[in-house]
Order: structure tokens, then sequence, then C-alpha cells
């Protein structure tokens, strides 16, 4: 019953082939039957069984939308009143917020029912789902090997058709890799589309929110519920919100222009296979009339070299607020303040974290400031700048979302360096503010493949015309690991 | 760049983290090679590049200087590891 996508689920759910407690009731039980992934940090049955109860009147009263009565998780980044959000972290185990993400009201304002918060990278930090405090999370592709991350259990429960949708967040890939890894779609929209308000920060000027879902259809539906002005982030963007499933209906792929950078197609590392997969799905855009270009995006290779310099020196100020004062966990017997700091921190945290906040507080320190951050933020600007010039000639730009396919639990977790090139492709866009989304395109070895779209600011509805209508022309978004669904 | 033991410890205490002596050895070895990687910015010419702090480059809104939030202190307080009287406790600052 549950495991569809949301349109189906929605028009089902309309029709009165069962209802949102029947629906959620179905749900509930394939995420206890699916412990074995790990996808889950917290779920949450009785409240999940009365948003779905509130739904099915709402529904009798002739008020529903798109999403209502639709079961969803939300990554545990983002606070939910009265419902532990530990972001992965000892440090917020026992954190019960006493307020809501905006997105968190968003995708209740508009029906959806919460069953659970899904399990991702501490803090968000990581490519793997492998830094959560509550252990890996399997890819239900193939169980020996990681979903990715950091919004690793968004992309496991939506693969192995636990929820037809999950929210995620993405700060360096982390709605996108996961996305392509677990064979789902993803987006990350625009910078300031979605509001940050509640969403557990990372890095300030990268993090954005965003749905993950088995379709771009579906993905539009999500959108269209969490964007919108809120005035609680300060840089979220006051412009109204598109009707995102009308533009799909609308959007042809002829004479779109499509740019392939030599740079994404070339990359060290980079596994011929995944190459092969992508280039097939920019031969099926070609014969639906798309007019595909080869440009070039020279900085491409220092992206991750600047990611890397601005994303820990906006966490450890971020983080500096976990002191074991107000909230989150306080070592024992602190001997004075500065000792219930450090050991607080150090007992609260995980070891990428640690090291992230170290590397963050060493560039921003005296006498290394120019040469790391500043020098960051210029390369971010160049980084930026042949988007521009790309989105001159192109409307979106193709090509592989991540370099490989799934990889094995534990075979890169001892070295941070090779970890962070796994985000080679989808961190500039990151960089940019641009958005950009992931959507099945094949099989390599078994695991799935996935093409990345990135459009210029706030052409999400392009992004996701292209992403439908090539689903609507390949099939790799309906295959589903073997034993699921 | 390469990283010693005694460069982790002063990042460590800069960032308020308490590093056992056995720790930062390894500590040591996977932050050289991050600064390693990240060392490859310096060769890059940026030579009249302004700085991109904002991906959209949009000026902070300003909003009225009005208050906005109920009183919720019992709320938040619950939260806190240790608290009295409204207070939250911290180990002794001034004898």
């Amino acid at each position: 019953m549950h495991d569809r996508t949301i349109a189906e689920l929605s028009a089902a759910l309309e029709r009165g082939d069962f209802s949102s407690v029947e629906l959620t009731q179905a749900t509930l039980s394939a995420i206890d039957k699916g412990a074995e992934l790990n996808a889950f940090i917290t779920t949450t049955p009785d409240l999940a069984l009365a948003q779905a109860q509130a739904a099915d009147e709402a529904r009798a009263r002739g008020e529903a939308t798109a999403l209502t009565g639709i079961p969803i998780a939300h990554k545990d980044i983002f606070c939910t009143n009265g419902v532990r959000t530990s972001c992965a972290s000892r440090m917020l185990d026992t954190f019960v917020p006493p307020y809501d993400a905006h997105v968190v009201e968003q995708m209740r304002a508009a029906g959806a029912v919460m069953v659970g918060k899904t399990n991702m990278d501490e803090f968000a930090m990581g490519s793997s789902n492998e830094t959560s405090w509550y252990g890996p999370v399997k890819n239900p592709w193939d169980k020996s090997c990681v979903p990715g991350g950091s919004s690793g259990g968004s992309a496991a429960a939506v693969a192995a058709g636990l929820v037809a949708g999950a929210t995620g967040t993405d700060t360096g890939g982390s709605i996108r890799q996961p996305a392509a890894l677990t064979g789902i779609s993803g987006l990350k929209p625009t910078y300031g589309r979605v509001s940050r308000y509640g969403m557990i920060a990372f890095a300030s000027s990268l993090d954005q929110a965003g749905p993950m879902a088995r379709s771009a259809e579906d993905l539009a539906l999500m959108l269209e519920a969490m964007a919108g002005f809120d005035a609680r982030d300060s840089t979220c963007v006051n412009t109204a919100v598109p009707n995102y499933q009308a533009s799909l209906q609308d959007f042809n792929l002829k004479g779109l222009k499509i740019g392939l950078p030599r740079e994404y197609f070339a990359a060290e590392g980079m596994d011929s296979a995944v190459t092969q997969a992508v280039e097939a799905a920019v031969e099926t855009l070609r014969e639906a009339g798309a007019e595909i270009h080869e440009i070039s995006l020279p900085n491409t290779e220092l992206a991750v070299p600047v990611y890397y310099v601005i994303a820990p020196a906006e966490a450890s100020s971020n983080l500096s607020r976990f002191d074991g004062v107000r909230y989150g966990h306080r070592c024992d017997n602190p001997e004075d303040l500065e000792d219930l700091y450090k050991r607080s921190r150090a007992e609260g945290f995980g070891e990428e974290v640690k090291r992230r906040i170290m590397v963050g507080t060493y560039a921003l320190s005296a006498g290394y400031f120019d040469a790391y951050y500043l020098k960051a933020q210029q390369v971010r600007r160049m980084i930026r700048d042949d988007f521009a010039k790309a989105f001159e000639s192109v409307d979106i730009i193709a090509g592989p979302t991540a370099p490989s396919t799934a990889f094995a639990i534990g075979a890169k977790a001892d070295d941070p360096v090779q970890m962070y090139l796994s985000d080679i492709f989808t961190i500039a866009v990151n960089l940019a503010g641009l958005p950009a989304l992931s959507v099945p395109a094949g099989l390599a070895d078994s695991r799935p493949v996935g093409l990345q779209l990135i459009g210029n600011h706030f052409a999400e509805a392009q992004l996701l015309g292209a992403a439908h209508g090539y689903q609507q022309r390949t099939d790799w978004h309906t295959q589903r690991p073997a034993g699921e669904g | 760049m390469s990283v010693d033991k005694d460069d982790v410890g002063q990042m460590a205490h800069l960032a308020r983290l308490a590093v056992g002596d056995e720790e930062r050895a390894d500590h040591a070895h996977n932050l050289s090679n991050i600064l390693a990687f990240v060392e490859r910015l310096s060769a890059v010419d940026t030579a009249g590049v302004e700085p991109m702090a904002h991906p959209l480059e949009m000026t902070q809104r300003l909003r009225p200087d009005e208050v906005s939030e109920i009183d919720q202190r019992d709320r938040f307080q619950a939260l806190a590891p240790l608290t009295q009287d409204g207070h939250y406790l911290v180990p002794r600052v001034i004898e």
C-alpha cells in the first residue's frame, strides 16, 4: 500500500482506496521491518497516527492538498517541537527542541504526516553516513555499502520504499550525492529559497534544505510546500514560490541548451561505468530535442579545497554554541569552566566534527586568516564567475553527481581527503548558491548512478521540468533494490 | 603546511576541545593532510578578486527592533544540564 510515489499515494487517498491512518500504519510497520538499514534515529508513531487522523478529517472537509495525509520523514537536523533532535551527535542525544523548524511547520501545514527523524552524518559532516553517533546507515541496494551522506538515512528510507519522501539538507552535496548512491531523486534549491530557521547550522553560507523522493514530480510537490518566505532566516529570499508541479507539464526539452563541462568527464578517479551511464542519459536528452554543448568550468578542481576552508571555518563558529551550559552534553565533575567547555565538547563531538572545528579554527586564527579564509573567498568568486559565464550560453549544466557508485562501509573512513573528493561535482554548486538535482540514470555493477542537472539561480522549475522530461523517457527512477518494494 | 602535536594542542585549545596526548599524533597526521590539500589555493592568482561571502551577494535584511519572543524561560531551562532559581549553573569562576 505505502510503497508508491507521493503523486500515486495522493491520488489513492483522494479516491478513498485507503485512509491516511491505514497508510501511516503500513508505513510504520515497513519502518519496523526495515530497522536493519538504521535509516531512522527516532520514530514518532503516536504523533504520526494523530496527524494522519487529522489529515483524514481535513480531507473529509474538502481541505486536502497534494501532501495531505502523506507520510514523510525529516532529517534529524530539523528541530521538531517536543521530538528529540540529535543531529546524529552525542552532543544532542537528549535534546528536545522547544520549537519547530520552518520546513517542519511548512510540511505540517501542507498536511504531511511526520513518521520520524532520519539518520545522518554527525552535524551533516560526512559523505557516507558513517560519522553518525547512532551508527552507519546501510544502502538498500547493497547492505555492505554506504548510502552516501550526509542525508543518508533520508536517502535509504526513500530508496527502500519506507517513505515516499523525506527532507534533507545540502551543504556540499548532502542531498544529491546520497540520492545518486541510492537511486532516488534529490534537489538542492537555490541558496535562500528554503528557510534555514530551525535547521541546525553547519556552514551558514552554504546550507540549504531540499526534498528527496522517487521522482521529479514528487520533488516538485515537496519543494512547493517547503519553500516560502520566512523573516526568521535573514538570508531567506522574499520572492514568490512558483507552481512547480504545473510547470512540469508545460516544460519541453526541445531546444533546451545543455552544457557538459569537460572537467566533469575527465576528473581524476572517475569510474568509467559512471561516465558511460551519464553519457547515455545525455543522449536521451539529445534525442528529446535538447541541444548539447561542451563547456568549461576551469576552476572545478579548486572547489573542494575552497570548501574545506570555508565550511570548517563557518562550522567552527557555528558549533561554538555547544558549550555544555544551556543545553547538550555536559561532562561529569568539571574542575573549572574551561574544563567544562573542553571536556563537554570533546565527549560530545565525534572525530570528524572535531577535525573540522580544528581546521576551521586554524583557518580563522590570527596570522592565517588572509592565507586561508580570504584566499578561499576569492577563489569562491572565481568559481561562481565560471558558472555565470557558462549560463550566458547554456540553460542548464549536466554531468555526473558523484565520481563513483556506492562504496563499501569503511572503505574511505580513515582517509578524510579521499572522502572529501566524493563530493567533487556537487560542492561548486553550493559555493555558487545554485540549484541542482540528481536523478537516477542507470546502474553500474548493479549500483545506481546519478545524473546531476545544475541550473541558474531560481531556475528550479526548469531543472524539475528537464528531470521530469527525462523520467518520462526512462525508467531508471522506478527501479528498486532487490528484495525491496 | 605540516602540523605537529604541539600545533594540535594549540588548535584544540583555541577550539576549546580536550584532546588527549594519545590522540594528537592521529590528529596531526589528518590535519596535515587536509591543510596540504587546501594549500593548492596558494598557487592561484587572485590579484584584484573581491572575496565573496554570500552566494547571491545580497545584503542582510534589517527588522524593527521589537520584542518578538514570549518568555519561555522554564521550557528553555528544562533543557539545561544544571540550573538553580532561574540561573544556569557553571563551576565557580570568581573565588
